[in-house]
């Protein structure tokens, strides 16, 4: 084990061990009931790659992709993000992480209600502590490789479900991540509109060698992957290379060039 | 994320939810007002004694004979003729008295064309006017010379001057007093009343000798209803009543261990009291007001409360795409702060307009001092911080991913 984990050191951008987690739930008569959702993973995601997590609901993948953000803690494991110790960070460090290093792209889309696309798209840089003027000037750079520019001003309940998701990977970029992790980022979009957005993350992962995780429940989206890790149950049940995996080339949208 | 943002980031959260913004406002703006409308009711009334104390005079005593009594009954103080007309010369005389002022009234009907007017009628020295503070309208007081010769010469008070003279011009004319002829030689500016609710204004002044000789009268010719000391300074009012009183005793021949007979009365520490009273509403009134800030406070921490519980999804948006934990409490507590900061703001001006219109209404002197904005404004701030941290911290202590799931 000692001479693999040297193997990835310089390189690896995930590198998880024996994850595991466990939520503790009271019972109608007070009991304690421990739920374990993850047992013993290990996994190691190189930068570039571009990584589908796959499985049913209540496989355990969305559990793993929120340890993998920084947004949850595991019970036991560890998990080393660009070579470090995760649960040694502090939250503010943590903050810092998900700021500067992951970019959220979520089904719900998740973005701020009632604030138009520019500042959705611009806020990631005010947390990283740049003036408002400078990041509206960048995020409506992004906006307009997007094609996206006329919608700057829009609310988010004034734009469709795929140029809210569009929004939602420009704001993703801002602070231009290493990783993006992807929760079911095609659930509330139709078929076309799904083929967009998962060949905006192949462009990404092509072009901008940006390491994307995915995680879905349908295949035909996994398929876009280049690897595939299928999760049951909280454990892995194979992790392969996707050789046949669908490329959308001839769409006439570019992103970031 | 740099200051700043943090402010565009909180106003805008605010703006999304005005009418929950101005609820909210509302306990804040209320309450501020009313700690502002008291505040300045308080420091009106509390002002307006100090006025009326000013305008009876500086540094005074006011000495009266002493009481006697007959076959076990008093008759009360003032009921024997002690104090002479001497008695205040040599008072006057003291180096720490600046000035004596004899007095001896009365009532009397006065007449002038087909007007008559009744009142009251005080005899008294050109020094009484300084004494007693009392300002000229119009004309001059009396003079030594008029005392002298008791002359008959009157200064009226403003509202026995308007009553018999109406817009005409007193001075120079002649009145009767029961019926002997006066000249006005001078018209007394308005007092207004007096701490005990009496009218200042409606009364006349003549030289006390005219007055014993020709009006009053006197059963013992010499002696006085009261006399007003005026002492050069306020520290030495301790002083001075020890001389004064030892000075009496020593002219009245009065043996140790007798009882003085005259009374020797400090209005200054009357004064005291009166405005120890007024403090102490000032104070409770502001008590009062309070509560309705600290309502309003609790009002805004309900509301604030509400809003992390309702916004936990964007708290959890926000930390997912960078937020620290200060962000978001810095946010949320800048949110209760300007909530605070602008009903504070529109409270004071509420309050300041409140204070105009009881002013208007009730005719009552209103005083609103910068310290008293200041303490508004500081006591906004403090409900602000005090009540919109705990939930901002609530917000900034949760859990990323159990915000982001809350529906």
């Amino acid at each position: 084990m000692l001479s693999i984990q040297t193997n990835h050191v310089g390189h690896s951008l995930i590198r998880i061990e024996d994850i595991s987690k466990s939520y503790n739930l009271q019972d109608a008569n007070g009991n304690t009931i421990t739920n374990q959702v993850l047992f013993n993973i290990n996994l190691t995601i190189d930068q570039g790659e571009f990584v589908a997590i796959m499985g049913h609901s209540g496989s355990g993948k969305s559990t793993l992709m929120n340890i993998l953000g920084c947004l949850d803690t595991s019970t036991s494991g560890s998990y080393w993000l660009s070579e470090r110790n995760v649960a040694k960070l502090t939250n503010d460090e943590l903050a810092r992480i998900r700021n500067q290093k992951i970019g959220f792209v979520f089904q719900g889309f998740n973005l701020l209600k009632r604030v138009t696309a520019l500042d959705n798209v611009a806020t990631p840089l005010l947390y990283a502590g740049i003036g408002r003027s400078q990041s509206r000037k960048q995020a409506l750079e992004l906006l307009r490789r997007t094609g996206l520019e006329n919608f700057a001003m829009h609310q988010p309940n004034q734009l469709s479900g795929g140029q809210q998701q569009r929004v939602a990977i420009s704001r993703a970029l801002i602070n231009q991540p290493p990783l993006i992790l992807a929760d079911e980022p095609t659930g509330n979009l139709d078929t076309q509109t799904s083929r967009e957005i998962m060949s905006l993350f192949q462009q990404l992962n092509r072009d901008q060698g940006i390491t994307i995780v995915l995680v879905t429940h349908e295949d035909d989206i996994a398929a876009y992957a280049k690897r595939l890790i299928r999760l049951k149950d909280g454990h892995i049940i194979y992790d392969k290379d996707n050789n046949t995996n669908t490329t959308v080339d001839k769409l006439s949208r570019t992103f970031p060039a | 994320m740099n200051f700043l943002a943090i402010i565009g980031e909180a106003l805008r959260a605010l703006r999304q939810n005005r009418l929950r913004t101005g609820l909210t406002m509302l306990g804040m703006i209320i309450g501020v007002a009313a700690v502002v409308l008291m505040l300045s009711i308080g420091q009106g009334a509390q002002t307006k004694i100090n006025q009326t104390i000013a305008e009876m005079g500086s540094n005074l005593f006011i000495v009266v004979p002493g009481a006697t009594s007959s076959g076990g009954f008093s008759f009360g103080s003032g009921s024997i003729r002690t104090l002479t007309i001497h008695d205040a010369q040599a008072i006057a005389e003291l180096p720490i008295i600046s000035a004596t002022a004899p007095v001896i009234s009365g009532t009397a009907q006065l007449n002038y064309a087909a007007k008559n007017w009744s009142t009251i009628i005080t005899g008294t020295t050109p020094d009484y006017f300084s004494v007693g503070n009392w300002k000229i309208e119009s004309g001059t007081t009396f003079t030594e010379s008029d005392l002298r010769s008791a002359n008959r010469v009157v200064v009226l008070g403003s509202v026995t001057a308007q009553n018999l003279f109406g817009d005409e011009d007193p001075v120079g004319k002649t009145i009767r007093i029961t019926n002997r002829p006066f000249l006005v030689v001078g018209v007394l500016m308005a007092k207004g009343q007096s701490l005990t609710g009496r009218d200042q204004d409606d009364n006349i002044f003549i030289p006390i000798t005219t007055s014993e000789r020709q009006i009053t009268g006197n059963q013992f010719p010499g002696s006085i209803r009261l006399m007003l000391v005026q002492c050069k300074s306020a520290d030495e009012m301790d002083i001075a009543e020890i001389e004064i009183t030892q000075l009496l005793r020593q002219r009245h021949r009065i043996a140790k261990g007798k009882e003085n007979d005259f009374t020797v009365r400090n209005l200054t520490a009357l004064a005291d009291v009166a405005t120890g009273a007024a403090k102490v509403m000032s104070m409770v009134l502001g008590a009062i007001a309070s509560v309705s800030l600290l309502v309003g406070g609790i009002g805004i921490m309900n509301i604030m409360l509400v809003s992390v519980t309702e916004r936990t999804r964007e708290i959890g948006i926000r930390m997912a795409i960078g937020a620290n934990q200060r962000a978001i409490l810095t946010q949320f507590l800048l949110e209760a702060m300007m909530i605070c900061f602008m009903g504070g703001l529109i409270g004071l001006l509420l309050g300041i307009g409140g204070a105009w219109v009881v002013s208007q209404v009730a005719d009552m002197l209103i005083v609103i001092t910068l310290g008293m904005i200041g303490l508004a404004f500081l006591f906004a701030s403090a409900v602000g911080i005090f009540f919109g941290f705990y939930p901002a911290k609530k917000a900034a202590s949760l859990k990323p991913v159990d915000a982001l799931r809350y529906e």
